[in-house]
């Protein structure tokens, strides 16, 4: 019963997407709207295994993963010393929380120009604006995680005499870590987005973002087409890969969260 | 008399207080604005690299008392203000629809799904091939970056409405639209409005995107049009707009936010 509603719910879902691909199929062929806008689904299906045939799809799609690969590991571990500063000392909270705060408000694509003026187009500005994006969710979770810490777990620490190093091993990390995870987990998304924006505008360099770029100027639909196409792919794999290692990472939160 | 001692006695706590937030507030400027001034004035830093401060204070009030600013700033509002108004109404449309119907959400889901999953920023090609640079583009891209919040958080809100409350309808025999008004929407106003909040920071970042990519007025183009010239004071000045802008905004919407929070906190009870 329930396996037949399921599968009932899924041909629905199936309607509008099947639909429009035929609408769009359709349309293409009889010539109703010019081919320019919208190529036949062939079309992009063969500009996609042109692409992937003569390497430059995946040689661009690896030079975007490597960028947001590296931007991510260094923004999320400046990330975690700068939250770990912030979280734990009174002082460092104090003088620079509320600029800090201020701050982030800026729309992380405005500061492109001037990270391009200070650093330039090349791979090294790129990477620089990929780990700004990624340090900021990280900072403002995990600041707020070891402010979350209870108090109790702070005494027991009070108990065994820990000394500051222990403190962070032993009681705030630990308490912090689904807010450090969720923190990692934007980190990755907005990681990603980032390396997009880069490629968009520090056009130097294979990449995804150059990609569909380069396939607006030279008015090719098709190739645009596959490099959203692409973008998409990545991100969604990498949201449920995070999520995925979220939940074995900390299962008690799951287990929490379902009470 | 010891009344109004102890009265003033927590009003000069709390200035204090203030004082002191403010205090720590100031130490970082006190400390990193010498340097800059010192820094520049002795020339360590080109001012392609970093203009003084006094230099972009300047350009700010150049660009203010000219309308410079005022006419930029207005064309990137106007864009949110349309963008959102249309992103957020056919959002909420289809939210409520999606929230109050299985069927419908099952028909909509998968494929609103695939649209949120590219963001805006991915989008903004595909749009400007098959719609120009035009005042449309701006539009379609805000509506749409506001468009995906609202719908999630509206249709999630709507189908959340506790079963208890439902329960309460029938009891009284409600019918479907008395449902809606007193039960249904009252319900899910709190998250629906936190949709609307995330969408219009959305929109502001899809703005900021867009004008990057294409446009020849706006902040974001004054981003592209500083950075072309080497004006880092210009550059700056639009940072600093854009972020005052987003704050403001942002801190409006919270503070309407927490007052339904507060209103369903006071209703559950």
């Amino acid at each position: 019963m329930s396996g037949s509603a399921a599968l009932g719910s899924l041909g629905r879902g199936l309607v509008l997407p099947v639909g429009l691909l035929l609408t769009w199929e359709v349309a293409s062929h009889s010539g109703l709207v010019n081919r320019q806008f919208l190529p036949p689904l062939e079309h992009v299906g063969a500009t996609a295994w042109r692409e992937l045939a003569s390497g430059e799809l995946l040689e661009a799609l690896a030079a975007s993963l490597r960028r947001d690969l590296l931007g991510f590991v260094f923004g999320s571990g400046a990330g975690v010393l700068i939250g770990l500063l912030l979280g734990l000392s009174t002082i460092a909270d104090r003088v620079v929380m509320t600029w800090f705060n201020g701050l982030k408000q800026i729309a992380l694509l405005a500061w492109i120009p001037l990270i391009s003026l200070w650093f330039g187009f090349d791979e090294m500005a790129k990477i620089v604006f990929i780990g700004l994006a990624a340090a900021i969710p990280v900072i403002l979770n995990l600041v707020e995680g070891i402010h979350a810490t209870s108090r109790k777990l702070v005494e027991v620490g009070d108990v065994f005499r820990f000394n500051r190093v222990q403190f962070i091993l032993f009681v705030y990390l630990p308490a912090a870590m689904p807010s450090l995870l969720t923190g990692l987990h934007l980190a990755l998304i907005y990681a990603w987005l980032a390396t997009i924006g880069a490629e968009y505008f520090m056009a130097a360099g294979p990449g995804i973002g150059g990609l569909i770029i380069a396939g607006r100027e030279r008015f090719e639909m098709d190739l645009v087409m596959l490099g959203i196409l692409v973008v998409g792919s990545v991100g969604f794999l990498v949201d449920r890969g995070a999520s995925w290692l979220e939940q074995r990472l900390i299962p008690w939160r799951a287990a929490s969260a379902q009470v | 008399m010891a009344g109004f001692r102890r009265i003033s006695g927590r009003v000069i706590v709390a200035v204090l207080r203030q004082l002191t937030k403010l205090g720590w507030l100031l130490i970082l400027p006190a400390i990193t604005l010498p340097i800059w001034i010192v820094g520049t004035d002795r020339g360590w830093l080109p001012e392609q690299i970093l203009p003084c401060p006094g230099d972009v204070l300047h350009t700010l009030r150049d660009m203010i008392a000219s309308g410079e600013l005022a006419q930029h700033a207005g064309y990137s509002l106007r864009r949110v203000a349309l963008g959102f108004a249309i992103g957020a109404a056919a959002g909420l449309v289809v939210g409520s629809a999606m929230g109050l119907s299985r069927r419908v959400d099952d028909y909509v889901r998968p494929l609103f799904t695939a649209i949120a999953q590219v963001p805006a920023l991915a989008w903004i090609p595909l749009a400007m091939l098959l719609l120009g640079i035009g005042e449309g583009l701006k539009i379609v891209v805000i509506a749409k970056a506001a468009f995906v919040p609202v719908v999630m958080n509206t249709s999630a809100g709507i189908a959340n409405v506790p079963r208890a409350f439902v329960e309460v309808g029938e009891t009284f025999r409600f019918t479907p639209l008395q449902m809606l008004r007193h039960v249904v929407l009252p319900g899910a106003i709190p998250p629906i409005f936190t949709g609307l909040r995330y969408g219009l920071t959305h929109a502001w970042i899809a703005l900021v995107s867009v004008e990057l990519l294409a446009s020849s007025e706006g902040l974001g183009y004054l981003l592209v049009w500083g950075r072309q010239m080497f004006w880092l004071d210009t550059v700056l000045v639009a940072m600093i707009v854009i972020g005052v802008i987003g704050f403001l905004s942002d801190r409006v919407l919270a503070v309407v936010e927490t007052r339904l929070q507060r209103w369903r906190i006071d209703g559950v009870r």
